[in-house]
């Protein structure tokens, strides 16, 4: 589904020349459950931006699904990110003044939808996250894993093809990460590619393939194809 | 994106942080109010002036002997002057177009009626002044159409006429001296209050032969001519002009058309005006600065919000219109605000102080609500293009 060839994105910080991301290639299959693992500043988050389209490389390219994505224009990719990929943030990133519903609608909202069609479908999301309660509350009155949930239900509203988390449990006590994780695995068992990164071994090792990088390159591609489940 | 939803974040995010907006919005409404009321009191004095001066219609041309190059009546008389004759005024009521003239003769003498006598304007003038001065007979008629050698000595006294020489009584038929002649009234006028200074009221009009006469003057100070409405006035007093010189055989005379004193009174009252809405501009230009100060606050708080808008499919064109938006609601609010309060105020001045003259001038209001948001959106645009151009990465990534 994705062909990272020879991408490069380097960062000038002071007067050094970070290279984020050196020559990194790499293909990810549809439905595959992937980890990006590493230290802090090895590039993980750098290429978690460069799949969701959220970076541009200096060099190289990606093509998703046998399309050339660094050629688009700035509208195209906004597009292409709406259409495309669900993102989930360590911090969750709700925004403070809109209801759960209401940040669930926001990427209906962005794409124009209408207001009766955008409640229908939040209304049902929310139903199925067991949040219906929750729907006008504002995100300060909701549990850390509460909100991710709604941020999880927002990245997944448009039923993106892949899915990538950042930290995703990083910010959340055991239970609600262990919940955050059961839901991200569910939605990759109904066959959406699921891209994590995070500094957490034991999460890591759950996903089927784990990359870990380091100074910017790949250093270690391995998967395992068995049927681990999630306990 | 539905303009209803860039409403919808915009209310959301101005209703988040109440007391700055109220603040900010608190600039613009300053201005928008100054802009209202000086343009109300300028529209007012404009109106006032106007309507002074328009009292006798605005289709009147006025012909005076002597050539004058500035406006005013002619001070120094050359003696080539021809005078103006009855016979003009006549001749001029006959150019087409001109619906009437009333020549004009005008004194200043003691009335009597009994033991009362009064110092008032006599005004010689025929029997076309009600129509062309736009002034009515309240009581009895006005001069009768007569051939101007042979007229009577009728008189119609003015209002105040009226109540000093005749109080509680009733004038018409009764005699009143002026001079060594008596003259029959027939009419009183409709009180008119004061015009410019002139008191309208206090005035007695005879036939422009008698006026002649008692005042011992061969001519006329002034014909009045009035014209059709809607006709072309230059092309009157090109007419004018025409059949006087060829009766005179010069231009010793001066033709003042009701629109030269407007054209130039209103052009003055305008740029002030326009002043008076400059300086109100000058306080919304700072509430501008004030809305510029906020949104770039508001792009620097909520840039993580804009890294997240930008993530789940925003383009930067849709973010850019987001902070416009808030600024334009922003500014708009305060301009709406600060309109109705400019407008009470403007109307409470007139309610408690009803001589000033109050006029709102509608185009200023909304030009002013105009330039209220769009002085919004300029001052939020920096600070919109700055938050579209963020990388969604950093944008996200930042504390």
């Amino acid at each position: 589904m994705i062909e990272l060839q020879d991408i490069c994105r380097s960062f000038v910080v002071g007067d050094e020349t970070v290279h984020a991301l050196d020559h990194v290639t790499l293909d990810i299959a549809k439905g595959e459950y992937i980890s990006i693992m590493g230290a802090s500043g090895s590039g993980k988050s750098t290429l978690l931006n460069m799949l969701g389209l959220l970076d541009e490389p200096n060099s190289g390219s990606y093509q998703f699904q046998g399309k050339e994505l660094t050629t688009l224009s700035e509208e195209k990719r906004a597009a292409f990110r709406r259409e495309n990929i669900g993102f989930i943030f360590q911090s969750f990133h709700l925004i403070p003044r809109l209801t759960a519903a209401g940040n669930l609608e926001l990427p209906l909202m962005l794409m124009g939808m209408s207001p009766a069609e955008r409640r229908k479908r939040s209304t049902k999301v929310l139903a199925d996250l067991g949040l219906s309660d929750r729907a006008h509350h504002l995100p300060k009155q909701l549990s850390g894993g509460q909100q991710q949930r709604v941020a999880i239900a927002r990245a997944m509203i448009l039923k993106p093809p892949m899915l990538l988390a950042d930290e995703p449990t990083g910010n959340l006590d055991t239970h609600s990460g262990t919940e955050v994780v059961k839901i991200l695995e569910a939605l990759n068992v109904s066959g959406i590619t699921l891209v994590v990164v995070t500094h957490d071994v034991a999460l890591g090792r759950r996903a089927h393939r784990r990359i870990r990088m380091l100074d910017g390159k790949i250093v270690q591609d391995e998967s395992s194809r068995s049927n681990e489940s999630a306990t | 994106m539905r303009t209803a939803d860039y409403a919808m974040l915009a209310f959301s995010s101005l209703r988040f942080s109440r007391l700055r907006t109220y603040l900010t919005a608190l600039g613009i409404a300053v201005g928008i109010a100054a802009v209202v009321l000086l343009t109300a009191l300028g529209g007012g004095a404009q109106d006032y002036m106007l309507g002074q001066f328009t009292q006798f219609g605005a289709h009147i041309i006025a012909v005076n002997p002597g050539k004058t190059t500035t406006m005013g009546v002619s001070g120094a008389v050359i003696s080539n002057i021809r005078p103006l004759s009855l016979e003009d005024a006549e001749g001029l009521r006959r150019i087409p177009n001109v619906r009437s003239s009333v020549p004009v003769v005008q004194g200043n003498s003691p009335v009597e009626h009994g033991n009362r006598t009064r110092w008032t304007f006599v005004i010689g003038v025929n029997h076309e002044v009600p129509q062309t001065w736009k002034i009515n007979v309240a009581q009895g008629r006005f001069l009768p159409n007569e051939k101007l050698e042979q007229a009577r000595n009728l008189a119609v006294i003015g209002y105040k006429i009226k109540q000093e020489l005749f109080p509680g009584r009733n004038p018409l038929g009764e005699f009143i001296r002026i001079g060594q002649e008596r003259f029959r009234v027939i009419g009183v006028m409709e009180s008119k209050g004061q015009v410019l200074g002139f008191d309208m009221d206090d005035i007695v009009y005879i036939p422009v032969y008698r006026a002649m006469s008692l005042y011992n003057r061969e001519s006329l100070m002034e014909v009045d001519l009035l014209y059709a409405a809607g006709r072309d006035e230059k092309q009157i007093v090109e007419r004018i002009k025409k059949y006087l010189i060829e009766r005179h055989g010069g231009e010793d005379f001066t033709i003042t058309s009701q629109t030269d004193i407007l054209g130039t009174l209103g052009s003055i009252l305008t740029i002030l005006t326009a002043v008076v809405a400059g300086l109100g501009s000058i306080s919304l230009l700072v509430g501008g600065v004030g809305i510029f100060t906020i949104m770039s606050i508001a792009v620097n708080e909520r840039i993580k919000e804009i890294g997240l808008l930008r993530a789940l499919g925003a383009s930067k064109r849709q973010i850019t219109l987001l902070f416009l938006f808030e600024a334009a609601v922003l500014s708009g609010l305060g301009g709406v605000a600060g309109m109705l309060t400019g407008l009470s105020i403007a109307w409470l001045m007139h309610f408690f102080i009803p001589a000033l003259p109050v006029s709102v001038s509608w185009d200023y209001v909304l030009l002013a609500e105009i330039i209220a948001i769009a002085t919004g959106m300029v001052a939020g645009l920096l600070p919109a293009r700055k938050a579209a151009s963020m990388a969604p990465v950093e944008a996200l990534r930042s504390e």
